[in-house]
């Protein structure tokens, strides 16, 4: 069932705070094998600018993803979740993610595409810090594949 | 910018130096507990295999977080990504065996940008298997 279109361009109040942690990013840092010394060693991001830890340029993701549950679960919007795939991942930094931060999340549907029988989704979410600064815009492409087109997996 | 590569000193061409990153069962549940992604296609067999998977695969985001370490490794510092964009085109599949599955990032300047903000595009092959795992996958990197 093709999404309604008139959805395009919604977008969904900024969520709670995430308080962007030394030890998560140590955490998420050690998981992908990661040993550049700016993302647990405070002098060593000091030395290249950073006032504190700096995250990987991907750890943000899981605050966004998370943030974007509020439009794959609108009611109103009605996706099958459980027929979602990622279809693709950009992210656009100001700056990149440190500890310390307070961010928040604002999604915003920026186009509903239906192709093949797959329902495409485009969602952005535009990270600010406490101050207000835009530190990082993720574009997230979701595909909701339908029925007909389960063979291919 | 603390970038260890001078923008004068690469050109449309340029190879990054290229690694291979191991993946097995062990990391996926690492990643999934950093993430918080505890989709189970990424750690139990029988549920991937429910959904017409081949086996476990490793989370997209996953293969993402590698691929950019070629580009950040070789710039030192990770905030010289200043885009970064990837299409998931295959997974990776993670045998439960010994060796698991590995990724293996190449990656080239595919274009200097502007002479300016001194960025470049760097363009990245990712393969698993010998097959692309990772399709569009570019950076903007702004070098010193």
């Amino acid at each position: 069932m093709a999404l309604d279109q008139s959805f395009v361009g919604r977008s969904y109040p900024p969520t709670a705070p995430y308080e962007v942690g030394r030890e998560k990013i140590r955490e998420f840092a050690e998981a992908v094998g990661d040993g550049n010394p700016a993302y647990t060693d405070r002098a060593a991001a000091e030395a290249l600018g950073h006032p504190d830890v700096i995250a990987p340029p991907t750890f943000v993701f899981a605050i966004t993803f998370r943030a974007a549950r509020q439009v794959t679960e609108d009611p109103q919007l009605g996706l099958d979740y459980s027929r979602v795939v990622h279809g693709d991942q950009k992210f656009v930094y100001s700056r990149q993610v440190r500890a310390g931060d307070r961010l928040t999340v604002s999604s915003t549907i920026e186009a509903i595409k239906s192709m093949a029988g797959n329902d495409i989704l485009d969602v952005r979410g535009d990270v600010h810090d406490e101050s207000g600064e835009l530190v990082v815009t993720a574009h997230t492409k979701l595909v909701a594949r339908g029925p007909e087109s389960e063979e291919e997996g | 910018m603390a970038a260890k590569i001078a923008y004068a000193d690469v050109e449309t061409g340029t190879e990054l130096p290229a690694q291979t990153f191991p993946v097995d069962r062990e990391r996926l549940v690492r990643y999934a507990g950093a993430s918080g992604d505890f989709n189970p296609i990424h750690w139990n067999e029988r549920f991937a295999k429910d959904v017409g998977l081949p086996d476990v695969i490793a989370h997209g985001m996953f293969t993402m977080a590698e691929a950019i370490r070629v580009v950040t490794d070789w710039t030192g510092d990770p905030a010289s990504v200043v885009e970064y964009g990837v299409r998931f085109t295959r997974p990776v599949v993670v045998p439960d065996d010994d060796k698991g599955a590995s990724i293996e990032v190449s990656g080239k300047v595919a274009a200097k940008l502007d002479d300016e903000a001194r960025t470049v595009r760097v363009d990245l092959t990712v393969l698993s298997a010998g097959q692309k795992v990772l399709g569009m996958s570019r950076a903007v990197v702004r070098l010193a």
